[in-house]
């Protein structure tokens, strides 16, 4: 019953909400990028003036831009590899029949639920923690030296940290994908002479494409703003060896009180958060048609 | 070759027994069909012959080779499953091709033999098409496709036909016996559609509760079923059974006339009674007729009968054709 009069009506009725909508996005991203063309420092207030693109200029010229942009890179591809890697063979293990399953199912998704800033204290404090820390017991249990995992391997440590808060994800996406492919496909395999391997690379693998998508594109969105597990462990320290672009960001406008440069780091950002994901959707984006 | 022989097999599911012990013996080249009302254990028999079941306790042997213990692969049967268990994501040549790209055949050979296949099956325009884009009965004969080019030493069906369509469905019984015949590989086919097992076997195994009801030729359990279940099972429409002083009369706890071996009459006979519902086929009638001591009894009459609901008939019997039963419901002979 879409008459053409019922469709302008229709038209008429939503426009308010996509109204609301544009202005909500229009208008932050407007004002940022008013800012980033200002010579706009906090410690100066009223003394803004027009600079056009020199906060761009310095932004992306500063050295600290391409570290931050390398590890904004790592810590997304790092992520991912574990969770998707991870989170197949958890899926895997959780999808076989055993005693307690719905407690561990409901075990194996809690981290998901412990928010960034706890999870990453957690992390410092009780396992990464040289002194205190459980990893550093073991390791003078085994009669080695204790590792200093944020001060010696502080982007492979948050790494690790984030990826354990989207393992769950990964791992729930994953295993409901496996529970949905047809048990008989694995039957017809197994009659077709094909070993677990080849059943694992040739039915499971291509049928869970679409999962690992989906999960591959989540999580690109959430990590490229990874922001609370690295203030609250390394300040983007040493140095700048666990900077993003997020943090960077943040550094620029609220430690050196240069909103102008911030707004600006803030504009590259978005850029290059639709660089990644039109890179993405060209690559991966097909398996989710039909 | 393609010689299965099943002795004393079992199959329990924790404490629920499926398949009280079972002895069977399937000949080279046969075409047996397991035919059983729902939950009576066939298709539980063909994935225990398949291996993708293993058994409590008996044996099996493929080819006199003791296969019990045998991973599906190496017992060198095909199966064709009911859902047919395609792989979507591969084109149907990929999916002919999988089970010998398994068996480590180099492509050319690989290629010849799909093609090959595909050219029986009448599936070449579709090899580069995915299952997705395949009818039903295409996809069907992908599925055999995937089980003929391993050249098997039998082919196990399980209700390979329930999910097309009436019409769709004589073809392919069809088609699958015309494989039969130029095959001349042995095929166990479960079908809960005696007509289906009527139509295609060479040998039939009537099932109930895991347990083996009968076994023989298509017309050896129409002429003399082994008891009622058997005689109710086998034939459509299916066989009027009547008790009570018609019974006792001819000695038995129940007796049983075919439908198509009931003569009508509307002056005189055997059973009076009036007709409930008349079904005109064209070529058959089936009149549904209320007798008087109380029973229904279905009646076949070839080509157009000029009856309707109401009509008042009488009916009657061949004596050499009323089969009786006891009090268990075993034939007497």
């Amino acid at each position: 019953m879409s008459t053409a009069h019922s469709r302008a009506a229709a038209k008429a009725m939503i426009s308010p909400a996509v109204l609301l909508l544009l202005c909500w996005m229009i208008v932050p991203l407007s004002m940022t990028v008013y800012f980033s063309l200002l010579s706009y420092n906090l410690l100066m207030p009223g003394m803004e003036e027009w600079i056009g693109l020199t906060n761009y200029e310095f932004f992306l010229t500063d050295p600290a831009f391409f570290t931050a942009l390398s590890n904004t890179l790592l810590l997304v591809g790092g992520v991912l590899l574990i969770t998707v890697v991870g989170g197949i063979l958890l899926a895997l293990l959780l999808d076989q029949p055993f005693f307690g399953q719905g407690i561990v199912r409901i075990l194996v998704i809690a981290p998901f639920f412990v928010m960034p800033t706890v999870s990453a204290l957690v992390w410092k404090n009780m396992f990464m923690n040289p002194v205190n820390g459980l990893f550093a017991y073991l390791a003078k249990f085994l009669g080695l030296a204790p590792f200093d995992f944020l001060a010696h391997a502080p982007l492979l440590s948050i790494i690790l940290i984030v990826a354990w808060g989207w393992l769950p994800f990964a791992t729930l996406i994953l295993l409901t994908a496996l529970q949905s492919l047809n048990p008989e496909e694995l039957e017809a395999a197994e009659m077709d002479g094909a070993g677990s391997l080849s059943r694992f690379f040739y039915i499971v693998l291509p049928h869970l494409a679409r999962a690992v998508t989906v999960v591959v594109l989540i999580q690109t969105i959430f990590l490229l703003s990874v922001f609370a597990e690295i203030l609250v462990t390394t300040n983007g320290g040493p140095g700048t060896a666990s900077t993003n672009i997020t943090y960077l960001v943040y550094a620029q406008s609220l430690l050196q009180f240069d909103v102008g440069g911030g707004s600006a780091g803030g504009i590259v950002a978005v850029v290059l958060a639709n660089i990644v994901a039109f890179f993405l959707m060209r690559m991966i984006g097909k398996n989710l048609e039909a | 070759m393609g010689q299965i022989s099943l002795t004393q097999v079992t199959k329990s599911f924790g404490a629920t027994e499926v398949i009280p012990p079972l002895d069977l013996e399937i000949n080279d080249g046969e075409f047996v069909v397991f035919v059983g009302p729902s939950g009576c254990g066939k298709s539980t028999l063909l994935r225990l012959i398949a291996g993708l079941e293993d058994v409590s306790s008996g044996a099996i042997r493929i080819d006199g080779i003791n296969a019990t213990q045998l991973p599906p692969a190496r017992r060198g049967l095909a199966m064709v499953f009911q859902s047919y268990a395609l792989y979507p994501h591969m084109s149907v040549r990929k999916n002919i091709a999988f089970p010998l790209k398994m068996a480590g055949l180099p492509e050319d050979e690989r290629n010849r033999k799909v093609e090959a296949a595909a050219k029986v099956l009448n599936l070449t325009p579709y090899l580069e098409r995915k299952p997705g884009q395949l009818s039903g009965g295409q996809r069907q004969r992908v599925a055999i496709g995937r089980a003929i080019v391993r050249e098997p030493k039998a082919f196990l069906f399980d209700e390979p036909l329930s999910n097309l369509d009436a019409a769709l469905r004589v073809n392919m019984r069809l088609e699958i016996s015309e494989l039969h015949q130029s095959l001349k590989t042995t095929m166990v086919y479960v079908t809960h559609d005696q007509v289906e097992a009527m139509t295609m076997a060479d040998k039939i195994v009537v099932l109930q509760a895991g347990r083996i009801e009968q076994v023989g030729s298509p017309l050896d359990l129409y002429r003399a079923p082994a008891n009622q279940f058997v005689a109710g099972f086998i034939g459509s429409p299916r066989m009027n059974f009547l008790t009570g002083p018609d019974a006792d009369a001819l000695g038995a706890a129940t007796i049983g006339v075919r439908p198509e071996h009931l003569s009508l009459s509307t002056t005189e006979g055997r059973w009076k009674g009036r007709v409930g519902v008349a079904e005109h086929l064209g070529s058959d009638t089936f009149l549904h007729v209320h007798i008087d001591t109380g029973h229904n009894m279905t009646v076949r009459l070839t080509g157009e009968a000029a009856l309707k609901a109401g009509d008042t008939v009488y009916l009657s019997a061949d004596p050499q054709r009323i089969h009786r039963f006891n009090a268990n419901g075993l034939a007497i002979a």
